[in-house]
């Protein structure tokens, strides 16, 4: 639904360049909603306005629904008909609502109408309609001035809604919200989602959004996707720093007599009583370092970061009677643990001689 | 001096202020208007962005702006007889003050303008909008309580030029106030003019600030209009978009 490929964009002020995007493939498929992490600054906000070229990218190219924007863009810096045609198809919702204090709420919902032409009676039907959908129907007439944050909010996303988009981006929709009304606009977006097969592509910097509504996530860092994929993909694969965002576990890092492994359970694996199992099976001593559960798109899914007693040589059996039940278990630091450990080991013998 | 002697210059004077300022007051803000909203699309950064037009327009702006009223009433003598055919009388007068109050209106317009909040603009931009929508549907309704507050300053800042519009021969009270208060020692005169002149001044204030208070959202009382009706504690943001007046650069 949205492919950007080799997107890049460089900004240059008094001969200082900065390079906000390097070089983005991001593919968002029809009907899912896909989160954009990151921290400040890694290109999240560029990225999400390049998508409907309220920022132009400095190469590469985006297409939305199949139309490539970037080839309607034009040269110049000002938006061609085509372009705002192409836009009335996208909607947007802005961390700070952008509501107009001079009009009403209704009058909020009905301006992308007056843009698309709609006539008055329809204009006002529509908007209602909208409203009621996000639960606002009884602030039509209020000002945006005299409503909370979540209302706020609200009405944006009717306002989004309204030239009836096929795919909706948010910027940080939630970043100035509390968590309690967070919640309560997510499961908006999940629900919109579900009921009229919106795409959705979100960027935010708080995983837990991540977690609460998003089919599939990519991690950003210094203008570049780091890791990307459906969120179930993301937990499964060894390594994933987003797997590792999304459920971090404590504890230290292992010393050499004694083994740290990270555990991810997914779906029916999260139902078993497996470190009891694998107590009783080997007769071993676990003591649990950090643990976090969830439920993502309505699985159970869980890490939890176990200690073994005893160097990894030693606990090799039982991480591959972990693995056996279904379950991903990974070293912590394996690979420094096998480093070091190898010459800390050498250097325990020869001290010993 | 008696009042029957008083009352008829009084009331032409009276008259003549009131056309002078009204049809170049008019003029300013119809002049104005498209100036000021040019430069803060052109500035850097804007929807138009042109840094070639932007600083052309802001120097000519500027110029407007420092030429002592006095002076570019002399200047234009010849602009004068052009448009209106006479270089004395209201009429006459109106053309320079038109002239003077163009450029002063379009600084106020361009900083009203620029405080609407540019998230606004992207709003609008991403819902497929275009310039003209941009500035018709969210730099003009937004900026509208300013906008009056300026247009108010404007009229107060050409009620003071107008009194040198006696030069041309234009009469007004300012005029009156010169000819017979200050070269006639009629002080009575001067101080009923000046007092005339403080009424007028203050109730076009009280209007402007009434009708830009009145037209502002975005304090979450409904009864922003009537401050002093409204109960509990007065809220900044009520007085926020009016309070912009105090900054008003000075007539020049």
């Amino acid at each position: 639904m949205i492919t950007t490929t080799g997107l890049t964009k460089v900004y240059r002020s008094r001969g200082r360049e900065v390079t906000a995007l390097d070089g983005v493939d991001l593919h968002v498929r029809e009907g899912e909603v896909y989160g954009v992490v990151g921290q400040s600054g890694a290109g999240k906000s560029t990225l999400i306005r390049c998508v409907n070229l309220l920022e132009r990218p400095t190469s590469g190219t985006v297409s939305v629904a199949g139309q490539d924007l970037t080839a309607l863009a034009g040269r110049g810096q000002r938006a061609g008909s085509a372009l705002r045609k192409a836009r009335t198809g996208i909607g947007m919702v802005f961390q700070h609502f952008n509501l107009l204090s001079s009009r009403t709420v209704r009058d909020n919902v009905e301006l992308p109408l007056e843009i698309l032409g709609v006539s008055g009676k329809q204009r006002t039907r529509k908007a209602l309609e909208l409203l009621d959908l996000v639960g606002l129907a009884d602030k039509a007439k209020a000002y945006p001035a005299q409503l909370s944050g979540g209302q706020k909010q609200r009405v944006g996303i009717a306002r989004a809604l309204a030239g009836d988009p096929k795919v909706l981006l948010s910027d940080e929709a939630t970043s100035a919200l509390d968590p309690e009304t967070t919640r309560s606009i997510l499961q908006l977006l999940r629900d919109l989602n579900r009921q009229l097969g919106l795409t959705v592509l979100l960027i935010t910097h708080e995983m837990d959004v991540v977690k609460s509504i998003c089919d599939s996530a990519a991690l950003m860092r210094a203008g570049r996707v780091v890791e990307s994929g459906t969120v179930a993909d993301l937990l499964a694969t060894p390594g994933s720093e987003l797997a590792r965002e999304l459920f971090p576990v404590g504890g230290e890092l292992p010393g050499t007599d004694r083994t740290v492994v990270d555990v991810t359970f997914q779906g029916e694996a999260a139902t078993k009583p497996v470190i009891s199992q694998l107590a009783r099976t080997y007769n071993i001593d676990i003591s649990i370092l950090g643990a976090a559960m969830d439920t993502v798109g309505g699985r159970q899914v869980g890490r939890m970061r176990i200690e073994l007693p005893g160097p990894f040589e030693e606990n090799v059996v039982p991480i591959g009677f972990l693995r056996e039940q279904g379950l991903q278990a990974e070293v912590a630091g394996a690979a420094e643990a096998a480093h070091l450990g190898a010459s800390d080991l050498k250097l325990t013998k020869e001290g010993a001689k | 001096m008696t009042w029957s002697e008083m009352e008829p210059l009084l009331e032409q004077a009276c008259w003549d202020t009131l056309y002078m300022v009204g049809w170049s007051a008019l003029i300013a803000v119809v002049g104005g208007l498209p100036l000021g909203i040019l430069l803060v699309l052109t500035d850097r950064g804007g929807v138009l962005q042109n840094v070639v037009v932007n600083k052309v327009v802001g120097q000519i702006v500027n110029i407007g702006r420092s030429m002592p009223f006095i002076i570019l009433m002399v200047a234009l003598i010849s602009f004068t007889r052009l448009i209106v055919g006479t270089t004395i009388g209201p009429e006459a007068a109106i053309v320079p003050l038109a002239i003077g109050a163009i450029p002063f209106f379009a600084r106020l317009v361009e900083t009203s303008v620029r405080e609407v909040d540019g998230g606004l603009v992207e709003a609008v931009q991403s819902m497929g909008g275009s310039t003209w929508t941009v500035v018709r549907k969210v730099l003009l309704p937004e900026a509208l309580p300013s906008l009056i507050s300026s247009a108010t300053t404007t009229i107060v800042a050409l009620i003071g030029y107008s009194a040198m519009a006696g030069t041309v021969g234009a009469g007004g009270l300012g005029d009156l106030a010169i000819r017979y208060g200050y070269q006639r020692f009629e002080t009575e005169l001067m101080w009923i003019t000046v007092g005339i002149l403080a009424v007028v001044i203050s109730i076009i204030q009280f209007a402007g600030d009434f009708a830009a208070r009145a037209l502002s959202h975005r304090g979450r009382s409904s009864t922003a209009a009537w401050p002093w009706l409204s109960r509990g504690p007065k809220r900044a943001e009520e007085t926020g978009p009016v309070a912009k007046v105090a900054e008003a650069p000075e007539a020049p």
